[in-house]
């Protein structure tokens, strides 16, 4: 048991159930992820995918079911098992959360800098030359120039809040990341740039990552495998252009036929 | 030759000795009782009983005097004077059903049980200064207090309208559990957060009436989604009562004058609860109205979380409307910055010179030390 | 001002009524058990108003016995009003003896300054606190800052020091400098400018803090580390004069800024009143 097993996934999400009041939010969903795999749940809102997403983040508590995720000594742990300040701890190291909304997951009046180096900062980094340094590599690698290190997010388009939540994420190297809308609160525009970015960080860097979206054009471009997600239950998943290229399940269908082809 | 200031202690006896003369005035004027205060001055004593949290109003009007009309000083001269007396015991719960009525209205039903009572009330007056009273004589304007319609003797007991409401089930009750625990004292515990609504209660029972005000003015301008109406305001006598152990039964010690009012709001139902009507209650000492209903707009603002509506506005937010709503605390912290701070100062003026000798050009930039 | 005390009714040894006194005695072992640690307690109305030392006057009021020679200081001086009034306070409750002297003091109460005479074992010193909580501008919640006391997240707390240096230079703060207690709590060590903060570190005397009107107590035991928080390539400093004390030469005091004419000439004196009077009259004694 204490062997570091090479056929445990990172992420093992077994039943889940979660019901606000009497609406039904997630029916017994189960699925595995696996290190380096980028996951995408597709539904129309009101699917339960954020609420999905919440629950294996440890943002709010399943009725029924588990969560594991696989510790460093290779053994799948039960994530609401852990204490508080376990939870935390792996909030701000090991995963990262990216919301749709960059406010949400910056400091809105703290500098560029400051934000991309808070959780080295709370890790016990105390050398603000080397803090500095790191702040400029990461910048420099989500395209936001450098001399903006100092400024405010306040002072940022959209595109470069998003751009800034991904690196403060980033900076401790996580190996899970959860994505909730990443794009869609974004200009067109704008978009292409963060998902491209987005592709190349999650190769170069190997990260596993869930991304939510009702936008299959996001799916296809990032993810590895897919779910599809209707009032709650995963209705059908398996690889990408699989599912993309081939739907079995008629709610699939629907959204693929929905989508207009350029 | 520069001399290091001395003589504080005499400058602050001196203070004394100027205050004293403030507070007597011109001495060809006579010199003003704590029983006409007591008499004449009854909604500033109401105040400052209520705030004070003691119910004495001789003690009340002393404070008045004392602190030259200046309430909330004579709240903190109250309160002070409170935290030195011995604690006997609690009282039990007033029986607000059972009240003397002086005055009692509801805006939810052109008429019900008890009649609506006006009693004494500034309501229907108009507000022109009555020069009559300048010459210290009797009002000739009689007619500011209208003769109401209702019986003269209200009932010994009328039912509250919120008890009415509930014989539909329209509105929401609590029904009080076993082994209920007893409300922590915030004259004797600090508050900590979350606190349960019988410790805000608590708070803003004693919570400064402008504060209060101005939070539950800002529910009614769209900083909060609630639609109130006043179900209840009554105002008069209740009993208070003890329950001695040797006796096992309760006995009343006395009579306190109080106003209460139980506000009335919308609720549209939850996925497990009906639609139905939710409350906000207020309660003070004497005859309190302004601070009465202000308190059960702000307790019913209080009660989002628990009603699952979303927070918004400061009126919702617990720690921000309760943590000033100490006149005292913020009145205290206020003027605490007239002391000497100029070791403190110093150190800002030495950091500003030094930010400025660094970067002259960027000092328009800068934001400054805060 | 408040009532005065020809009228007062008999009050107990140092106002306080017993129970109260134990109450806060409590909270006291509580804090020294937990350096650094703010510790809740049930602060009570005093004659004084909130803000102007009453959690200072109550840890005071607690601890003082009838043996206890008490000095009061604000700005590191006997004679400011605020001073003169908390002493006068405890003469009339209390009866005790008061001192100016520093190491005549058993037990002294500041507001905003640390003797310049190192204290010795035995001595109590009581800090007079406006916000206890180091993190409040940062997060006014106190539900949030608990918890972040409670896990030992502090990185907040470096972000706004980065800040400081991204923005002038380095850090911007010089008084209620944040420290670290006993290698566990961030605590606010009073609003004292930063240049004392070094006397706070292995201290022989026990250090006490009250904040009456935020309710909360905490404590530094004696002997305890007390460090600065900082960078290592932005390492704690403390304030210098380029000149020394017009009144006695000193050089290593914290020193006042007086403007002495209406074209602003200004003169420095020691900030602490007992010091520098101290070492002028050493001075006068060894001239004669």
């Amino acid at each position: 048991m204490s062997q570091s097993d090479q056929s445990l996934p990172l992420l093992r999400v077994q039943s889940l159930v979660k019901s606000y009041g009497d609406r039904v939010a997630i029916h017994e969903a189960s699925f595995d992820l696996w290190p380096g795999e980028v996951m995408a749940v597709v539904g129309e809102s009101g699917s339960g995918k954020s609420s999905l997403l919440n629950v294996i983040a440890a943002r709010t508590q399943p009725d029924a079911g588990q969560v594991e995720y696989l510790n460093h000594n290779g053994q799948l742990e039960n994530i609401y098992t852990m204490t508080q300040a376990q939870q935390r701890l792996l909030s701000r190291t090991e995963w990262g959360f990216v919301h749709q909304n960059a406010a949400d997951g910056l400091r809105m009046d703290v500098s560029a800098g400051a934000n991309v180096c808070e959780r080295l900062m709370g890790l016990g980094e105390r050398h603000y030359g080397r803090l500095r340094q790191t702040a400029e590599h990461w910048l420099h690698r989500v395209e936001i120039d450098i001399s903006r290190m100092d400024d405010t997010p306040r002072t940022f388009s959209g595109g470069m809040r998003q751009r800034l939540q991904i690196a403060r994420n980033l900076v401790t190297q996580p190996r899970l990341v959860f994505m909730d809308e990443p794009t869609s609160g974004l200009d067109v525009s704008v978009q292409a740039r963060v998902l491209d970015l987005l592709r190349q960080l999650t190769r170069k860097m190997q990260l596993a990552v869930v991304i939510v979206t009702h936008d299959l054009a996001v799916a296809r471009l990032l993810a590895d495998r897919m779910m599809v997600m209707q009032h709650g239950r995963i209705v059908e998943s398996g690889l990408t252009d699989q599912v993309l290229d081939d739907p079995q399940h008629p709610y699939t269908q629907l959204l693929v036929s929905s989508v207009l082809q350029p | 030759m520069y001399v290091a200031v001395k003589g504080g202690e005499t400058a602050i006896l001196n203070t004394y000795k100027m205050l004293a003369e403030q507070r007597r005035g011109n001495t060809d004027y006579l010199e003003l009782s704590v029983e006409q205060i007591c008499q004449q001055l009854k909604l500033s004593v109401d105040r400052v009983m209520t705030e004070g949290s003691v119910y004495d109003p001789e003690l009340a009007a002393l404070a008045i005097k004392q602190a030259s009309g200046d309430l909330i000083e004579a709240i903190f001269l109250l309160r002070a004077y409170r935290s030195t007396l011995p604690r006997i015991g609690n009282t039990c719960a007033l029986d607000t059903a059972r009240m003397q009525l002086d005055r009692r209205i509801s805006a939810t039903f052109k008429d019900l049980p008890g009649g609506q009572v006006l009693g004494p009330t500034y309501d229907y007056t108009q507000r022109l200064l009555d020069f009559t009273l300048l010459a210290n004589s009797q009002s000739e304007r009689t007619e500011s207090s209208p003769k109401t319609s209702a019986p003269s003797m209200p009932p010994e007991q009328v039912p509250r309208v919120v008890d009415l409401l509930n014989q539909e089930g329209l509105i929401e009750t609590f029904t009080c559990p076993a082994h209920d625990p007893d409300p922590i004292d915030l004259t004797r515990e600090p508050l900590r957060f979350p606190a349960d609504r019988a410790t805000r209660l608590q708070n803003l029972a004693r919570g400064d009436e402008g504060f209060l005000l101005a939070m539950a003015y800002s529910t009614q301008r769209g900083y909060s989604h609630t639609h109130p109406f006043v179900g209840e305001v009554r105002l008069g006598q209740v009993a208070i009562e003890i329950e001695p152990e040797e006796l096992g039964f309760a006995i009343s010690i006395g009579d306190i004058d109080i106003t209460e009012c139980e506000m009335v709001n919308q609720f549209a139902g939850s996925k497990t609860e009906p639609p139905q009507f939710t409350r906000g209650y207020g309660l003070a000492f004497g005859h309190s109205e302004r601070k009465a209903m202000a308190m059960s707009l702000v307790d019913r603002a209080l009660r989002a979380d628990e009603l699952g509506e979303a927070i918004e506005s400061p009126a919702q937010m617990q720690e921000f409307v309760l943590s000033h709503s100490d006149s005292l605390e913020a009145s205290g912290f206020v003027q605490h910055l007239k002391l000497p701070h100029y070791v403190d100062f110093q150190s800002e003026l030495e950091l500003v010179r030094k930010m400025r000798e660094n970067n002259p050009a960027e000092h328009a930039h800068s934001q400054g030390p805060t | 001002m408040s009532a005065s005390y020809e009228t007062a009714p008999e009050v107990n040894f140092a106002y306080l009524d017993e129970r109260t006194k134990r109450m806060i005695r409590r909270s006291i072992l509580k804090a020294i058990a937990i350096p650094g640690y703010q510790v809740p307690f049930g602060s009570r109305e005093m004659p004084l108003p909130y803000g102007w030392g009453t959690g200072g006057i109550q840890v005071t009021a607690s601890v003082i016995g009838p043996e206890d020679m008490l000095k009061v200081i604000d700005q590191g001086s006997d004679d400011t009003v605020n001073a003169v009034n908390i002493r006068r306070f405890f003469e009339r409750t209390a009866g005790v003896n008061t001192t100016t002297r520093t190491h005549e003091a058993t037990l002294i109460q500041t507001r905003h300054r640390i003797p310049e005479k190192p204290l010795v074992e035995g001595q109590i010193i009581v800090y007079q606190v406006p916000v206890p909580e180091p993190m409040q501008r940062l997060e006014p919640r106190e539900a949030e800052t608990r918890t972040l006391h409670g896990l030992a997240e502090y990185g907040l707390m470096h972000v706004k020091l980065y800040e400081d240096i991204a923005r002038y230079g380095h850090i911007a703060t010089t008084y209620d400098y944040p420290v670290m207690v006993n290698h566990r709590y961030i605590m606010s060590p009073s609003p004292n400018p930063k240049f004392d903060n070094p006397k706070m570190h292995m201290n022989p005397a026990l250090q006490l803090f009250g904040a009456g009107r935020e309710k909360r107590i905490y404590a530094v035991p004696p002997y305890t580390s007390v460090e600065s928080l900082a960078f290592e390539d932005h390492p704690f400093e403390i304030q210098k004069w380029p000149v020394a004390c017009t009144q006695c030469g000193a050089t290593d005091s914290f020193l006042d800024e007086i403007i002495t004419d209406d074209s602003g000439s200004r003169m420095h004196v020691c900030s602490d009143s007992d010091y520098c009077q101290t070492r002028q009259d050493e001075q006068s004694s060894v001239a004669t």
